[in-house]
Protein backbone atom coordinates (compact mmCIF):
# COMPACT_ATOMS: atom_id res chain seq x y z
CA UNK A 1 0.00 0.00 0.00
CA UNK A 2 1.46 3.52 -0.25
CA UNK A 3 1.77 5.49 2.81
CA UNK A 4 1.76 9.65 2.79
CA UNK A 5 3.17 11.22 5.51
CA UNK A 6 3.15 14.94 5.82
CA UNK A 7 5.61 17.50 7.61
CA UNK A 8 7.04 16.86 5.43
CA UNK A 9 5.23 14.88 2.89
CA UNK A 10 6.70 11.77 1.58
CA UNK A 11 5.74 8.44 0.67
CA UNK A 12 6.28 4.83 1.69
CA UNK A 13 5.64 1.65 0.87
CA UNK A 14 4.42 -0.78 3.40
CA UNK A 15 3.41 -4.37 2.58
CA UNK A 16 -0.25 -5.50 3.68
CA UNK A 17 -2.60 -6.38 5.22
CA UNK A 18 -2.07 -4.86 8.67
CA UNK A 19 -3.98 -3.53 11.28
CA UNK A 20 -4.11 0.61 11.56
CA UNK A 21 -2.09 0.36 14.96
CA UNK A 22 0.68 -2.34 14.18
CA UNK A 23 1.78 0.18 11.36
CA UNK A 24 1.84 3.22 13.68
CA UNK A 25 3.65 0.90 16.01
CA UNK A 26 5.67 0.05 12.84
CA UNK A 27 6.52 3.24 11.84
CA UNK A 28 7.46 4.41 15.42
CA UNK A 29 4.19 6.72 15.53
CA UNK A 30 2.17 7.54 18.39
CA UNK A 31 -1.43 7.30 17.72
CA UNK A 32 -2.97 10.56 19.93
CA UNK A 33 -0.62 12.02 17.34
CA UNK A 34 -2.20 11.28 13.84
CA UNK A 35 -5.39 10.53 11.99
CA UNK A 36 -5.03 7.61 9.70
CA UNK A 37 -7.27 7.94 6.51
CA UNK A 38 -8.04 5.16 4.36
CA UNK A 39 -9.00 6.46 0.95
CA UNK A 40 -10.29 9.80 2.04
CA UNK A 41 -12.25 8.46 5.15
CA UNK A 42 -11.17 8.17 8.43
CA UNK A 43 -10.01 4.24 10.04
CA UNK A 44 -10.02 3.62 13.79
CA UNK A 45 -6.79 1.96 15.27
CA UNK A 46 -8.16 -1.65 14.71
CA UNK A 47 -8.87 -1.20 11.14
CA UNK A 48 -7.07 -4.01 8.92
CA UNK A 49 -5.63 -2.57 5.66
CA UNK A 50 -4.81 -3.61 2.63
CA UNK A 51 -2.11 -3.37 -0.64
CA UNK A 52 -4.78 -1.43 -2.54
CA UNK A 53 -5.70 1.02 0.13
CA UNK A 54 -4.37 4.57 0.03
CA UNK A 55 -3.56 5.77 3.67
CA UNK A 56 -2.54 9.04 4.69
CA UNK A 57 -1.11 9.34 7.67
CA UNK A 58 -1.65 13.01 8.85
CA UNK A 59 -0.38 15.02 12.09
CA UNK A 60 -2.76 17.08 14.03
CA UNK A 61 -0.23 18.54 16.26
CA UNK A 62 0.23 22.49 15.60
CA UNK A 63 2.14 25.24 17.50
CA UNK A 64 2.97 28.55 17.88
CA UNK A 65 3.08 30.05 21.71
CA UNK A 66 -0.23 32.43 21.51
CA UNK B 1 -14.69 -0.95 16.40
CA UNK B 2 -18.52 -0.02 16.95
CA UNK B 3 -19.72 3.57 18.19
CA UNK B 4 -20.59 4.14 21.49
CA UNK B 5 -24.23 5.10 20.74
CA UNK B 6 -25.09 3.13 18.04
CA UNK B 7 -22.90 0.28 17.83
CA UNK B 8 -22.65 1.02 13.89
CA UNK B 9 -18.76 1.31 12.53
CA UNK B 10 -16.53 3.61 14.21
CA UNK B 11 -14.34 6.36 12.57
CA UNK B 12 -12.53 7.00 15.54
CA UNK B 13 -11.54 6.04 19.06
CA UNK B 14 -10.92 8.04 21.58
CA UNK B 15 -8.90 6.35 24.33
CA UNK B 16 -9.21 9.27 26.98
CA UNK B 17 -12.88 8.51 26.76
CA UNK B 18 -12.94 4.94 26.24
CA UNK B 19 -14.93 5.48 23.34
CA UNK B 20 -15.59 4.83 19.80
CA UNK B 21 -17.75 7.17 17.30
CA UNK B 22 -19.11 6.96 14.08
CA UNK B 23 -18.96 9.70 11.85
CA UNK B 24 -22.56 11.17 12.99
CA UNK B 25 -22.15 10.22 16.55
CA UNK B 26 -18.64 11.98 16.57
CA UNK B 27 -19.80 15.26 15.35
CA UNK B 28 -22.68 15.33 17.98
CA UNK B 29 -19.37 14.56 20.75
CA UNK B 30 -18.05 17.24 19.68
CA UNK B 31 -21.01 19.63 19.46
CA UNK B 32 -21.80 18.54 22.72
CA UNK B 33 -18.05 19.32 24.33
CA UNK B 34 -18.32 23.11 23.15
CA UNK B 35 -22.04 23.41 23.89
CA UNK B 36 -21.18 22.11 27.75
CA UNK B 37 -18.32 24.41 27.74
CA UNK B 38 -19.66 27.70 26.81
CA UNK B 39 -22.88 26.87 29.39
CA UNK B 40 -20.30 25.73 32.27
CA UNK B 41 -17.78 28.64 31.81
CA UNK B 42 -20.70 31.10 30.93
CA UNK B 43 -18.60 32.10 27.45
CA UNK B 44 -21.24 33.39 25.06
CA UNK B 45 -24.73 34.73 26.17
CA UNK B 46 -27.56 34.71 23.62
CA UNK B 47 -27.58 37.16 21.37
CA UNK B 48 -24.43 38.13 21.68
CA UNK B 49 -22.17 38.74 18.53
CA UNK B 50 -18.77 36.45 18.44
CA UNK B 51 -15.94 37.57 16.21
CA UNK B 52 -13.76 34.16 15.58
CA UNK B 53 -10.08 34.51 15.35
CA UNK B 54 -9.25 32.52 12.02
CA UNK B 55 -6.10 30.92 10.96
CA UNK B 56 -6.89 28.47 8.33
CA UNK B 57 -5.95 25.58 10.40
CA UNK B 58 -8.13 22.96 11.96
CA UNK B 59 -8.93 24.15 15.51
CA UNK B 60 -9.98 27.60 14.18
CA UNK B 61 -11.90 26.47 11.24
CA UNK B 62 -13.68 23.60 13.31
CA UNK B 63 -14.68 26.30 15.83
CA UNK B 64 -16.38 28.91 13.59
CA UNK B 65 -17.89 25.68 12.36
CA UNK B 66 -18.85 24.28 16.10
CA UNK B 67 -20.02 27.53 16.63
CA UNK B 68 -22.64 28.55 13.57
CA UNK B 69 -23.93 24.66 13.51
CA UNK B 70 -24.72 25.50 17.25
CA UNK B 71 -26.72 29.14 16.33
CA UNK B 72 -24.70 31.55 17.35
CA UNK B 73 -24.21 34.44 15.86
CA UNK B 74 -20.14 34.57 14.76
CA UNK B 75 -18.10 36.11 12.07
CA UNK B 76 -14.35 35.44 11.40
CA UNK B 77 -11.23 37.44 11.34
CA UNK B 78 -8.03 36.51 9.43
CA UNK B 79 -4.75 38.24 10.46
CA UNK B 80 -2.39 38.15 7.39
CA UNK B 81 0.78 37.70 8.86
CA UNK B 82 3.40 38.12 6.32
CA UNK B 83 5.01 34.48 6.86
CA UNK B 84 5.44 33.62 2.94
CA UNK B 85 3.91 31.21 0.91
CA UNK B 86 1.99 29.56 4.38
CA UNK B 87 0.47 32.59 4.53
CA UNK B 88 -0.95 32.83 1.04
CA UNK B 89 -1.77 29.51 1.87
CA UNK B 90 -3.47 29.81 5.21
CA UNK B 91 -5.57 33.00 3.94
CA UNK B 92 -7.01 30.47 0.92
CA UNK B 93 -8.04 28.21 3.29
CA UNK B 94 -10.17 30.14 5.90
CA UNK B 95 -12.06 32.18 2.38
CA UNK B 96 -12.81 29.38 0.96
CA UNK B 97 -14.27 28.26 4.16
CA UNK B 98 -16.29 31.44 4.75
CA UNK B 99 -17.38 31.39 0.61
CA UNK B 100 -18.57 28.14 0.74
CA UNK B 101 -20.48 28.79 3.71
CA UNK B 102 -21.84 32.41 3.26
CA UNK B 103 -19.80 33.46 6.08
CA UNK B 104 -18.45 36.86 6.82
CA UNK B 105 -14.53 36.90 7.14
CA UNK B 106 -12.71 40.39 8.31
CA UNK B 107 -9.54 40.44 6.76
CA UNK B 108 -6.32 42.51 8.51
CA UNK B 109 -3.06 42.54 6.65
CA UNK B 110 0.19 43.13 9.52
CA UNK B 111 2.18 44.18 6.24
CA UNK B 112 -0.57 46.22 4.62
CA UNK B 113 -2.60 47.46 7.32
CA UNK B 114 -0.17 47.70 10.03
CA UNK B 115 3.53 48.15 8.16
CA UNK B 116 5.40 44.83 9.70
CA UNK B 117 5.49 41.26 8.96
CA UNK B 118 6.15 38.66 11.66
CA UNK B 119 9.84 37.58 9.64
CA UNK B 120 10.59 41.40 10.01
CA UNK B 121 9.43 41.93 13.66
CA UNK B 122 11.54 38.64 14.64
CA UNK B 123 14.51 40.28 13.19
CA UNK B 124 14.65 43.54 14.49
CA UNK B 125 13.36 42.67 18.10
CA UNK B 126 15.91 39.49 17.77
CA UNK B 127 13.23 37.53 19.49
CA UNK B 128 11.30 34.23 18.43
CA UNK B 129 9.06 34.90 15.49
CA UNK B 130 5.83 33.73 17.74
CA UNK B 131 6.82 36.64 20.63
CA UNK B 132 5.50 39.38 17.35
CA UNK B 133 2.96 37.09 16.13
CA UNK B 134 1.02 35.88 19.63
CA UNK B 135 1.48 39.57 20.73
CA UNK B 136 0.12 40.90 17.21
CA UNK B 137 -2.37 38.39 16.76
CA UNK B 138 -4.05 39.12 20.64
CA UNK B 139 -4.26 43.05 20.03
CA UNK B 140 -5.16 42.93 16.33
CA UNK B 141 -8.41 40.70 17.42
CA UNK B 142 -9.32 42.32 20.50
CA UNK B 143 -9.39 46.07 18.38
CA UNK B 144 -10.90 44.16 15.93
CA UNK B 145 -13.88 43.20 18.38
CA UNK B 146 -13.84 46.41 19.86
CA UNK B 147 -14.40 48.55 16.69
CA UNK B 148 -16.67 45.55 15.04
CA UNK B 149 -18.95 46.01 17.96
CA UNK B 150 -18.27 42.31 19.17
CA UNK B 151 -18.90 41.17 22.24
CA UNK B 152 -16.61 37.97 22.18
CA UNK B 153 -13.53 37.11 20.63
CA UNK B 154 -13.20 33.02 20.27
CA UNK B 155 -9.81 31.45 19.74
CA UNK B 156 -9.27 27.68 18.67
CA UNK B 157 -6.80 26.74 21.91
CA UNK B 158 -7.88 23.36 22.38
CA UNK B 159 -7.35 20.82 25.62
CA UNK B 160 -3.43 19.72 24.40
CA UNK B 161 -2.75 24.01 23.78
CA UNK B 162 -4.23 24.75 27.52
CA UNK B 163 -2.22 21.66 29.01
CA UNK B 164 1.00 22.58 27.42
CA UNK B 165 0.72 26.09 28.12
CA UNK B 166 -0.05 25.56 31.33
CA UNK B 167 2.81 22.83 31.73
CA UNK B 168 5.40 25.87 30.58
CA UNK B 169 3.90 28.31 32.76
CA UNK B 170 4.21 25.25 35.79
CA UNK B 171 7.76 24.66 35.06
CA UNK B 172 8.83 27.87 35.46
CA UNK B 173 5.73 28.64 38.07
CA UNK B 174 5.09 31.92 35.99
CA UNK B 175 2.25 33.19 38.15
CA UNK B 176 0.83 35.65 36.56
CA UNK B 177 0.17 33.80 33.50
CA UNK B 178 -1.17 31.40 35.82
CA UNK B 179 -3.53 33.47 37.61
CA UNK B 180 -4.74 34.74 33.65
CA UNK B 181 -5.07 30.89 32.22
CA UNK B 182 -8.78 30.46 32.37
CA UNK B 183 -11.41 29.47 30.08
CA UNK B 184 -12.97 32.78 29.59
CA UNK B 185 -11.33 35.69 30.31
CA UNK B 186 -14.44 38.85 30.93
CA UNK B 187 -14.70 42.10 28.94
CA UNK B 188 -13.00 45.10 30.65
CA UNK B 189 -12.15 48.70 29.18
CA UNK B 190 -10.66 48.36 25.79
CA UNK B 191 -10.71 44.66 25.88
CA UNK B 192 -13.46 42.50 25.07
CA UNK B 193 -14.51 38.82 26.54
CA UNK B 194 -12.07 36.24 25.23
CA UNK B 195 -13.30 32.90 25.20
CA UNK B 196 -12.03 29.51 24.32
CA UNK B 197 -14.71 26.60 23.72
CA UNK B 198 -12.56 24.04 22.74
CA UNK B 199 -10.82 23.40 25.65
CA UNK B 200 -12.93 19.93 26.71
CA UNK B 201 -11.58 18.77 23.24
CA UNK B 202 -8.12 17.42 22.28
CA UNK B 203 -6.09 18.37 19.39
CA UNK B 204 -6.66 14.95 17.64
CA UNK B 205 -10.37 15.38 17.83
CA UNK B 206 -10.15 18.93 16.18
CA UNK B 207 -8.43 17.54 13.05
CA UNK B 208 -11.21 14.26 12.80
CA UNK B 209 -13.76 16.65 13.31
CA UNK B 210 -12.89 18.60 10.64
CA UNK B 211 -12.34 15.87 8.18
CA UNK B 212 -16.05 14.20 9.07
CA UNK B 213 -17.57 17.71 8.19
CA UNK B 214 -15.47 17.54 5.05
CA UNK B 215 -13.21 20.94 6.17
CA UNK B 216 -10.41 21.86 4.60
CA UNK B 217 -7.81 23.17 6.02
CA UNK B 218 -3.99 24.37 5.99
CA UNK B 219 -2.42 20.70 7.41
CA UNK B 220 1.49 21.97 7.28
CA UNK B 221 2.52 23.68 10.52
CA UNK B 222 3.92 26.92 10.40
CA UNK B 223 7.50 27.18 8.92
CA UNK B 224 8.42 29.67 11.66
CA UNK B 225 7.11 27.36 14.65
CA UNK B 226 9.50 24.40 14.36
CA UNK B 227 11.34 23.67 17.43
CA UNK B 228 9.45 25.93 19.30
CA UNK B 229 8.97 25.66 22.82
CA UNK B 230 5.62 24.76 22.93
CA UNK B 231 5.55 21.51 20.24
CA UNK B 232 8.46 20.49 23.31
CA UNK B 233 5.66 20.45 25.70
CA UNK B 234 3.02 18.98 23.71
CA UNK B 235 5.59 16.31 22.98
CA UNK B 236 6.60 15.49 26.90
CA UNK B 237 2.43 15.90 27.76
CA UNK B 238 1.59 13.21 24.78
CA UNK B 239 4.38 10.66 26.46
CA UNK B 240 2.64 10.73 29.31
CA UNK B 241 -1.08 10.49 27.84
CA UNK B 242 0.04 7.37 25.92
CA UNK B 243 1.11 5.46 29.20
CA UNK B 244 -1.32 7.42 31.07
CA UNK B 245 -4.84 8.21 28.99
CA UNK B 246 -6.71 11.17 30.99
CA UNK B 247 -3.65 12.79 32.15
CA UNK B 248 -3.62 16.12 29.74
CA UNK B 249 -7.57 16.27 30.66
CA UNK B 250 -7.04 15.72 34.25
CA UNK B 251 -3.79 18.03 35.08
CA UNK B 252 -5.70 21.08 33.01
CA UNK B 253 -9.02 20.75 34.77
CA UNK B 254 -7.94 20.29 37.88
CA UNK B 255 -6.13 23.11 37.64
CA UNK B 256 -9.11 24.97 37.04
CA UNK B 257 -10.96 23.75 39.97
CA UNK B 258 -8.06 23.30 42.25
CA UNK B 259 -5.62 25.58 41.72
CA UNK B 260 -6.31 28.40 39.72
CA UNK B 261 -7.86 30.56 42.41
CA UNK B 262 -4.53 30.76 44.49
CA UNK B 263 -3.33 33.09 41.36
CA UNK B 264 -6.34 35.19 41.01
CA UNK B 265 -5.58 38.14 43.46
CA UNK B 266 -2.57 37.92 41.63
CA UNK B 267 -3.50 38.75 38.64
CA UNK B 268 -6.94 41.23 39.37
CA UNK B 269 -3.48 43.12 41.10
CA UNK B 270 -2.12 43.05 37.68
CA UNK B 271 -5.08 44.49 36.10
CA UNK B 272 -5.76 46.90 38.32
CA UNK B 273 -2.20 48.56 38.08
CA UNK B 274 -2.97 48.50 33.99
CA UNK B 275 -3.93 52.07 32.14
CA UNK B 276 -4.42 52.97 28.66
CA UNK B 277 -2.09 53.26 26.20
CA UNK B 278 -0.74 56.52 25.19
CA UNK B 279 -0.95 56.30 21.63
CA UNK B 280 -3.58 53.49 21.10
CA UNK B 281 -6.04 53.11 24.32
CA UNK B 282 -5.65 49.26 25.15
CA UNK B 283 -4.62 48.61 28.74
CA UNK B 284 -1.12 48.42 29.19
CA UNK B 285 1.11 48.64 32.28
CA UNK B 286 3.55 51.19 30.97
CA UNK B 287 2.66 54.26 28.94
CA UNK B 288 2.80 52.49 25.68
CA UNK B 289 1.32 49.28 24.82
CA UNK B 290 4.17 46.35 23.50
CA UNK B 291 2.32 46.35 20.31
CA UNK B 292 2.72 50.37 20.20
CA UNK B 293 6.50 49.67 20.59
CA UNK B 294 6.39 46.81 18.14
CA UNK B 295 5.04 48.90 15.21
CA UNK B 296 7.34 51.67 16.62
CA UNK B 297 10.41 49.39 16.40
CA UNK B 298 10.12 48.20 12.74
CA UNK B 299 8.67 51.41 11.04
CA UNK B 300 11.29 51.61 8.51
CA UNK B 301 12.63 48.40 8.44
CA UNK B 302 13.87 46.82 5.55
CA UNK B 303 11.17 43.16 5.14
CA UNK B 304 12.82 40.79 5.79
CA UNK B 305 12.48 37.49 2.37
CA UNK B 306 11.75 34.39 4.61
CA UNK B 307 14.24 32.04 3.86
CA UNK B 308 11.67 28.90 5.40
CA UNK B 309 9.71 28.18 2.60
CA UNK B 310 6.53 25.88 3.43
CA UNK B 311 6.68 22.54 2.97
CA UNK B 312 5.24 21.36 -0.48
CA UNK B 313 1.45 20.07 -0.38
Amino acid sequence: MQVTLRNPRRVLEVAGPVRVSALLDRLEIHRDTVLVIRNATLVPSDTLIEDADEIEIRPVISGGSS
Amino acid sequence: MKCRVCRQPAVIDLRRHNANFCAEHFVEHCREQVRRTIDHFKMVAPGDRVLVAVSGGKDSLALWDLLVELGYDADGLYLGLGIGDYSDESGRYARDFASQRGLHLVEVDLRDDIGFDVPTAAAVTKRVPCSACGLSKRHLFDRAAIDGGYDAVATGHNLDDEAAVLFGNTLRWNIDYLGRQLPVLPARAGLPRKVKPLVRLAEREMAAYCVVRGIDYQVEECPMAAGNRHLGYKEALNAIEATSPGAKSAFYFEFLDKASHLFANRAQTERDGLQACQSCGTPTPGEVCAFCRLVERTAGATPVELTVKAPPL
